[in-house]
């Protein structure tokens, strides 16, 4: 289910119980699910890149659940927290991961690939920036159509020094193309700190020049993500052009499992440890009067139980049939 | 006398020994040098290595500039994939520029590219798209396939005065072999045959050769003796070892991870229907991949690439063996 409270009138993104429970439950979900990818990768029952997206786990969910299905989401190579907070179902989700028949896209795309169109996931890319203007083409196509329909797309900030970036925001901002840009400025590439990468400060700040609106947010802060997208996204829905919103995070993991690690000493991982984007939303929670640690505590152990279950699901899914190469390679 | 190391320490070996003979050499790329402890950039300094930003097109461009200007860049590419997003900078601009200023200027640069990771890597990281650029005038093409060869093949590379792709494969990464001591330069367009046979040529390219190979062992258990030649350069490409090693044996299979289309195999296939057709006994064969992308899934993905099992098939049709029993 990808349709959203939070999208309703009145609601102005700011948080309430109801949404604040959702938020709750789908950051759970992200990090039950890659808290068991990990071993299931390292056991090889999960094959090739994996990407963890634990401790990022408020972007995917602030944003993700305010859209329709009828929305689209693009993602990049770190795609499983967006696809589960847009309503992707897990079992499927896994069995994809574990290259089934069963797998959304049949075990043809893997990790980097995963695509839904009925929740309006319209997939990852496994080359940064490859598929930013998708995003602007969608969201353009929605236009032509006459529909309130605007299209999101997730990259890192690594992806803001691609070529393609550039000419994405000048398109998008050149036609008044209602898309959202979500940037989650994790401060690093694979093992290398923005620092080294670029001068610009901020994501955002390379937003004006062309004349596109933006914002940065605490990333780990699920309610300011959701606010600022709540903001983002009724502005897309009323046909205005495209927003640019940053969400500073962090990566709690390797870049992908397995990886060497030696880099990371320069990274401050405890002090984000401190701003885990679940624990917030639980002090937050308590000093709203929303809900309590055993709610969390619940979600948790919900979310748990969903894994094990989409595990056994995916586990006794058959391999894909040899016949697809055949079958898939072309449209007919 | 050698030195026994994995294929990547070899090709780094040449880097580091050719960065030590000639300053001009440069070398960068992205997730290089991020450490002050990273053994390049403590011997040669922040000049000459240098960490970029997830922008191949300017990448490879900047080596172009800086290569007309008189130096020797080498850049890191990783994944060959990456180097299609850059595909106007390594086909259409430093590769011409040589040629349409009458010789004016050269451009001797390197670009480093890791492909057919076929282990799970799916669609986007696991091509061997090596075959798209060899038609490319202007532009030089390396596909080692051992220790030796990826060390003087990135030797000569350095050296050479074109811009030259230096195809690396993800799963040969670790294969220890040995290494000749000292300089060790491989020249370009110059096939070696891997394993001497009389009965029939196998002609493989890059990770393939460890196929071949293999299915040349096999195959030798039988009593069938197979040549196993290697081109180690697609461009140049030594055409000559080829002909006359089917002068001898009448037979050939051609096996590339490619997709058939866009394989070495459809070029080598076609050089030797066209030069050497009264020497063959029997069709020429292509066990290639197929014409699709490559899946996630490990049956799939198996299903599409070749493999020892598709060589020997394809060997014993060439000679009208019969099927060794299973
Ligand atoms: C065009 C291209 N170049 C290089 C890579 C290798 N690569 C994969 S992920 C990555 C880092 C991406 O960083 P960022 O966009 O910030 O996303 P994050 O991994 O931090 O979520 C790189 C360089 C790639 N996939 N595509």
């Amino acid at each position: 289910m990808a349709g959203g409270a939070a999208g309703d009138p009145g609601s102005g993104g700011g948080l309430d119980a109801a949404v604040a429970e959702r938020l709750l439950e789908t950051m759970w979900r992200i990090r039950a699910f890659e808290e068991r990818l990990e071993p299931l990768k390292r056991s090889s029952m999960v094959l090739g890149l994996t990407h963890l997206s634990i401790g990022q786990e408020a972007v995917a969910a602030g944003v993700c659940t305010q859209l329709r299905d009828d929305e689209p989401v693009y993602s990049n190579h770190r795609a499983n927290g967006h696809a589960l907070a847009k309503g992707v179902d897990m079992g499927r989700l896994l069995a994809e991961l574990m290259g089934r028949a069963e797998g959304c896209c049949r075990g043809l795309g893997g990790s980097m690939h995963v695509v839904d169109v009925a929740h309006g996931f319209l997939g990852a890319t496994g080359v940064v920036g490859g598929n930013l203007p998708f995003a602007v083409g969608s969201a353009l196509a929605g236009r032509l159509l006459g529909q309130d329909r605007p299209a999101v797309v997730f990259f890192g900030d690594g992806a803001a020094q691609t070529g393609i970036f550039a000419e994405t925001l000048n398109l998008a901002s050149l036609w008044q193309v209602p898309v959202v840009l979500v940037c989650e400025n994790n401060g690093f590439a694979e093992f290398t700190p923005r620092s080294a990468h670029t001068r610009v400060e901020r994501v955002s700040d390379l937003a004006a020049p062309f004349r596109v609106p933006a914002a940065t947010v605490d990333g780990n802060d699920v309610a300011q993500v959701h606010a600022a997208f709540a903001h983002a996204l009724a502005l897309a829905r009323a046909g205005s052009g495209p927003f640019l919103l940053e969400c500073l995070t962090h990566r709690l993991s390797g870049h992908y499992v397995g990886d060497p690690g030696g880099y990371r000493a320069a990274v401050e991982d405890e002090a984000w440890r401190a701003r885990d984007p679940i624990e917030r939303l639980v002090r937050q929670a308590a000093a709203a009067g929303w809900f309590d640690a055993e709610r969390s505590r619940a979600a948790e152990a919900a979310a748990r139980d969903e894994v094990e279950a989409a595990v056994a699901f995916a586990a006794s899914s058959p391999f894909p049939d040899l016949g697809l190469p055949a079958e898939l390679t072309y449209a007919r | 006398m050698s030195h026994v190391i994995p294929y990547i320490a070899a090709i780094q070996e040449a880097i580091r020994e050719e960065m030590e003979r000639d300053d001009r050499v440069l070398y960068f790329g992205q997730n290089m040098a991020t450490s002050p402890e990273d053994p390049f950039l403590k011997q040669f300094g922040p000049d000459r290595v240098r960490v970029t930003p997830i922008s191949e097109t300017a990448e490879i461009g900047i080596a172009t500039g800086a290569a007309v200007a008189g130096y020797r860049p080498v850049v890191e590419l990783y994944m060959a994939e990456f180097l299609l997003v850059a595909t106007d900078q390594v086909v259409n601009e430093g590769t011409r520029f040589h040629f349409m200023s009458k010789g004016q200027v050269s451009v001797p640069m390197v670009m480093v590219a890791g492909y057919g990771f076929t282990a799970g890597w799916a669609g986007q990281h696991t091509g061997s798209i090596y075959g798209m650029f060899m038609g490319v005038p202007g532009l030089k093409v390396a596909l080692p396939s051992t220790p030796a060869d990826a060390k003087g093949l990135m030797t000569t590379a350095i050296r050479d005065d074109n811009p030259v792709l230096f195809f690396q494969n993800y799963l040969l990464l670790l294969d220890e072999g040995e290494v000749p001591d000292g300089e060790h330069a491989v020249p370009f367009g110059v096939a070696d045959v891997k394993r001497a046979g009389s009965d029939l040529t196998l002609v493989a390219t890059g990770y393939a050769v460890r196929t071949a190979l293999g299915a040349a062992e096999s195959l030798a258990r039988r009593g069938v003796s197979v040549e196993v030649i290697d081109p180690r350069t697609i461009a140049p490409l030594d055409v000559d070892t080829i002909l006359s090693s089917v002068a001898r044996t009448g037979h050939l299979v051609l096996v590339d991870q490619a997709t058939r289309h866009s394989s070495v195999a459809a070029v080598i296939a076609a050089e030797v229907a066209e030069l050497g057709f009264s020497s063959l006994e029997a069709p020429i064969s292509l066990v290639t991949a197929l014409d699709s992308s490559i899946a996630y899934s490990k049956p799939v993905e198996e299903f599409v690439l070749p493999d020892e099992h598709k060589v020997v098939k394809a060997v014993e049709e060439s000679l009208g063996l019969a099927p060794a029993s299973a």
